[in-house]
């Protein structure tokens, strides 16, 4: 009986073995730290600057930054609205969706949530990601994403990379090398690209922080209940036999 | 105090309030010998206040409306004071429901709670089991995510699959050709009124259908059968009140810790209460790679995608819809299927044991495998585990009366 036990919980992990065989591009880790207020910033200021040009934050509000430092309103002004908006307003992208759809092919995505889609890992080696590939419509290719409508927009801070195909075991091999340098070294871009993801973490819920700070009160509260429901339980069933 | 009692006597006279309350509270004779597994009844009406309350507040704020919906739920996370926490409490209360729902079936599995006298209580349980799959599915629609559009239309497509009728009968849900705003907005008056209505109206039910026959026990026995000749009351019976009222707030707060713990430090749940794919806008035009429901449907979604070959001059499409239909009914006959001179799985044999056991093996390999895209290795497993996932409600009347048994104990044991 104890055999059949053991074989039949055996047994249930299974269909794990195919799950493990699944391919994938592997994901760089994002080195993610969302309490580092300066480093949110400079996230902050690198997506008005790059990234809602093309793409929208449309479920945030720019005083909503409040959550990250930035509680002055003048500094809000100062550091995120570049397009005479006020600061109690959505950020909205500055390219209309039509144009979009011809320049692109797609309307670029909205960036509220795309944390929470894509998760910030992938965003981490996506944006790290773009090689030259002239058969494509904008030049750009991109490991993690083929054929990304998006072009290499950071290609200047980055640098051009071309793509490096090996064969080892019978199987491809991609990988990236670095063949014309940027205006920053590798790591420099890494550091850059890591703040601008760990600002997009944040935009994806800017209640993240108050949320797990809350959590750890209510927890401790229950804590407290809980023991005091206890005693209170054990005490009326002392007689109870 | 003489105030207090003249204003309950005052009520008294109009309404059954003492009665009531002694009815069901402190001369309610529940057996002394609940376990952990008793636990599960309560928290689901917990959940079911959780769930009533948070959606009057997202009610609030929320628009039914396939342009606005998805924006909706941001500003609610955003915008709303305490909105984050009002639909987390609301997503995560969805999940939980399943899981204590359940446990709570599981439980009555075990213990043979839907045994006679308790087939009605075992039926209207059934009856709230599927208000509450409704209630999931036509919540997930309403943030209008990508796995929203897409999981429901692989749903709302299984009607097609029915002859003759089915492409109208899909229509007639719909309001449309297609999934849209007109099916957002009823699905929205479905979850928001009907549904709820029923679903409350159903647990008034089954508490009161629970409190004529009495409470089951882990031992299976009647409790009833053993009265104190002088006071009529069950010698292995206490009253609900206070015991078990202060059984099960200690329960109440265990569980709060599980789920607040949820809500505050992993409110996706690695992708299993909310699923990556649904911060993606609903987009018509472009399915998903993958489309995979909520966990709590992945065992059926298996069901219906383990029939790959049309037989009986059938489609294999409609007899998937028909497997997992008959997956979630087939727990109605159990009362009528178990055969065994005992309730419990105490004293029950060792062949009920290894079913059980291969029955909930098979619940949740259907489960996971519902979560993966289909490949013939997957399939086929699913197709093992959905036979042996029917296997034991069909072979029961068999196995259940071959079955070795103890024979049970006079009164209940610890």
């Amino acid at each position: 009986m104890k055999k059949f036990k053991i074989l039949l919980f055996a047994l249930c992990w299974a269909p794990l073995i195919i799950f493990a065989a699944e391919p994938g591009m592997p994901l760089d880790k994002a080195p993610i730290n969302q309490t580092d207020y300066e480093a949110l910033q400079r996230g902050a200021e690198t997506f008005v600057h790059y990234c809602l040009t093309c793409h929208g934050a449309s479920f945030m509000r720019y005083n909503r930054h409040r959550d990250i430092g930035l509680d002055n309103e003048a500094e809000v002004l100062e550091k995120l609205i570049l397009t005479g908006q006020k600061a109690g307003d959505l950020m909205l992208s500055a390219m209309r969706k039509k144009e979009g759809e011809e320049w692109f092919g797609v309307i670029p995505p909205d960036l509220s949530v795309i944390a929470r889609s894509r998760g910030a890992d992938w965003l981490y080696t996506y944006l790290r990601a773009f090689y030259r590939d002239e058969s494509t419509v904008p030049g750009w290719n991109n490991l993690v994403f083929d054929r990304a409508a998006m072009p290499h927009v950071l290609y200047k801070l980055q640098g051009e990379q071309k793509l490096v195909v090996k064969t080892v075991d019978n199987k491809e091999v991609k990988s990236l090398k670095l063949a014309e340098p940027g205006t920053m070294t590798p790591s420099e871009y890494d550091q850059f690209v890591a703040d601008l993801v760990n600002y997009l973490v944040y935009l994806s819920e800017p209640a993240a922080n108050d949320r797990k700070q809350l959590g750890i009160i209510v927890i401790v509260f229950l804590l407290g209940m809980l023991g005091l429901t206890y005693v209170l339980y054990q005490e009326y069933w002392k007689d109870i036999h | 105090m003489d105030k207090q009692n003249t204003f309950l006597n005052w009520i008294d006279k109009r309404f059954p309030l003492a009665s009531t309350w002694k009815a069901h509270f402190t001369e309610y004779y529940a057996p002394k010998n609940f376990n952990f597994w008793y636990f599960f009844g309560s928290l689901a009406l917990l959940v079911l206040v959780n769930q009533l309350l948070t959606g009057i507040f997202l009610t609030m704020s929320y628009k039914p409306d396939a342009d606005l919906a998805f924006a909706s739920v941001e500003y609610i996370m955003r915008d709303v004071d305490f909105g984050w926490l009002i639909r987390y409490m609301h997503s995560t209360g969805a999940s939980m429901f399943f899981v204590v729902v359940y446990l709570h079936m599981f439980r009555g599995m075990m213990y043979g709670s839907y045994r006679k006298p308790r087939e009605l209580l075992w039926l209207i349980g059934m009856a709230i089991f599927f208000v509450l799959m409704s209630l999931a599915f036509t919540g997930y629609i309403l943030p209008w995510g990508q796995m929203s559009y897409w999981g429901a239309q692989v749903i709302v497509s299984m009607f097609e699959a029915i002859p003759f009728i089915g492409e109208t009968l899909h229509n007639w849900i719909l309001g449309d050709f297609m999934l849209s705003d007109a099916a957002l907005n009823r699905f929205f008056a479905y979850h928001v009124v009907t549904l709820p209505v029923l679903i409350v109206v159903l647990v008034f039910v089954h508490i009161i259908a629970l409190h004529e026959v009495g409470s089951n026990n882990p031992d299976g026995i009647e409790i009833k059968e053993n009265k104190n000749p002088q006071t009529k009351i069950p010698v292995d019976g206490i009253p609900f009140h206070p015991y078990y009222t202060v059984k099960d707030i200690f329960g109440v707060i265990a569980f709060l810790i599980v789920f607040c713990g949820i809500i505050f430090f992993a409110p996706e749940m690695g992708g299993y209460f909310l699923e990556d794919n649904n911060f993606i806008p609903a987009d018509t035009l472009k399915t998903p790679d993958h489309i995979a429901p909520v966990w709590y449907f992945t065992p059926y979604y298996s069901m219906l995608r383990a029939v790959t070959i049309n037989f009986l001059w059938i489609d294999a499409k409609l007899w998937g819809v028909f497997l997992m239909v008959a997956g979630v009914a087939v727990f109605c006959f159990l009362p009528w299927l178990d055969r065994s001179p005992v309730k419990s799985i105490r004293y029950k044999g060792p062949i009920f044991k290894t079913a059980l056991t291969l029955f909930v093996i098979s619940f949740f390999v259907l489960g996971w495998l519902g979560t993966q895209s289909p490949t013939p290795t997957l399939t086929l497993l699913a197709q093992i585990f959905t036979v042996v996932y029917f296997a034991f409600f069909v072979l029961m009347p068999w196995y259940s009366k071959i079955d070795k048994t103890k024979p049970e104990p006079k009164r209940v044991t610890k």
